[in-house]
């Protein structure tokens, strides 16, 4: 049934998509080295932007790339390359006695739960949204178009509390990481 | 036509799960940051589905909203973690223990 409505590019796509995420977080939660882990993290975040290509958000593909592998998964290699942190994983003790298999359980549970209600609430065949004001995906305007006017009307007082957001995250980093010069002194 | 909505919301599903796995299991804050990440992206994919689904744009609006939380988190997170190893010269957080009742 599947097979009669997707061609076999999209099909191809998808599973290169696919593997590319699971192989990619497999990898960020598996392996003990965290240099190891951001560049698995890379695989993820490439196989989510081609999801994304393949559902044609262009823009936010582009956007994942940039800021997320360009900016954010180099900002953790930053900070891991700083620290020195992976001399001495601690992945190995448990002091919590049978955490790992919690920790499962709730995965499976999470996912089995997000899965079972997104099925019963026919996730195929949604009905349009009730606040869709003329801004629909296939009107044959360009997506960016669209994204932009959407941003700059309907989302304006959010995107201005984002840009304060943005610029209280910068400063709130900066007084973090910087050092104090009076508690150097006492040690 | 593009491969079925469900699909692409399955593999969100089950990347979001390797996400809260990995963060509930991993002891370094970093590596916990980037499962918090995993899950971040299993969202922004289900948003995106949808908003091909139902044919509406608000969805990848909010995607783009949800990357600009993302990278104001990843920011504080990790100059909170560079603080803290400034002090106690570990990022486990197993050995960061003081703030409990």
């Amino acid at each position: 049934m599947l097979a009669l409505t997707t061609t076999w590019p999209d099909l191809l796509v998808f599973i290169t998509a696919a593997a590319l995420i699971v192989v990619g977080a497999l990898g960020v939660i598996s392996l003990t080295n965290p240099v190891h882990s951001a560049l698995s993290l890379i695989i993820t975040l490439f196989g989510v932007a081609l999801s994304f290509l393949e559902q044609s958000a262009d823009f936010l593909a582009a956007v994942e790339i940039i800021v997320y592998a360009g900016a954010i998964v180099v900002l953790i290699l930053f900070v891991i390359m700083y620290l020195g942190v992976d001399r001495h994983p601690h992945d190995e003790v448990e002091p919590l006695v049978g955490q790992r298999v919690f920790a499962a359980l709730g995965a499976l549970v999470t996912v089995g739960g997000i899965i079972t209600l997104m099925a019963k609430s026919h996730w195929v065949t949604g009905v349009m949204s009730a606040s869709m004001n003329g801004t629909s995906l296939s009107s044959g305007q360009g997506e960016i178009t669209q994204l932009g006017q959407s941003v700059f009307t309907t989302y304006l007082v959010a995107f201005e509390v984002t840009a304060a957001l943005l610029i209280i995250a910068v400063l709130g980093a900066v007084q973090l990481a910087r050092r104090d010069r009076e508690s150097e002194v006492e040690q | 036509m593009s491969v079925p909505a469900s699909w692409y919301l399955v593999l969100a599903a089950v990347l979001f799960g390797i996400g809260v796995y990995g963060f509930l299991t991993k002891r370094s804050v970093i590596t916990m940051l980037m499962c918090v990440e995993l899950m971040l992206n299993a969202v922004n994919l289900t948003f995106v589905t949808y908003a091909r689904t139902l044919s509406d744009i608000s969805g990848q609006t909010i995607v783009f909203f949800v990357m600009v939380v993302a990278a104001a988190e990843v920011t504080v997170g990790l100059g909170i973690t560079v603080a803290v190893f400034r002090r106690r010269r570990t990022t486990s957080v197993d050995e960061l223990t003081e703030m409990r009742g």
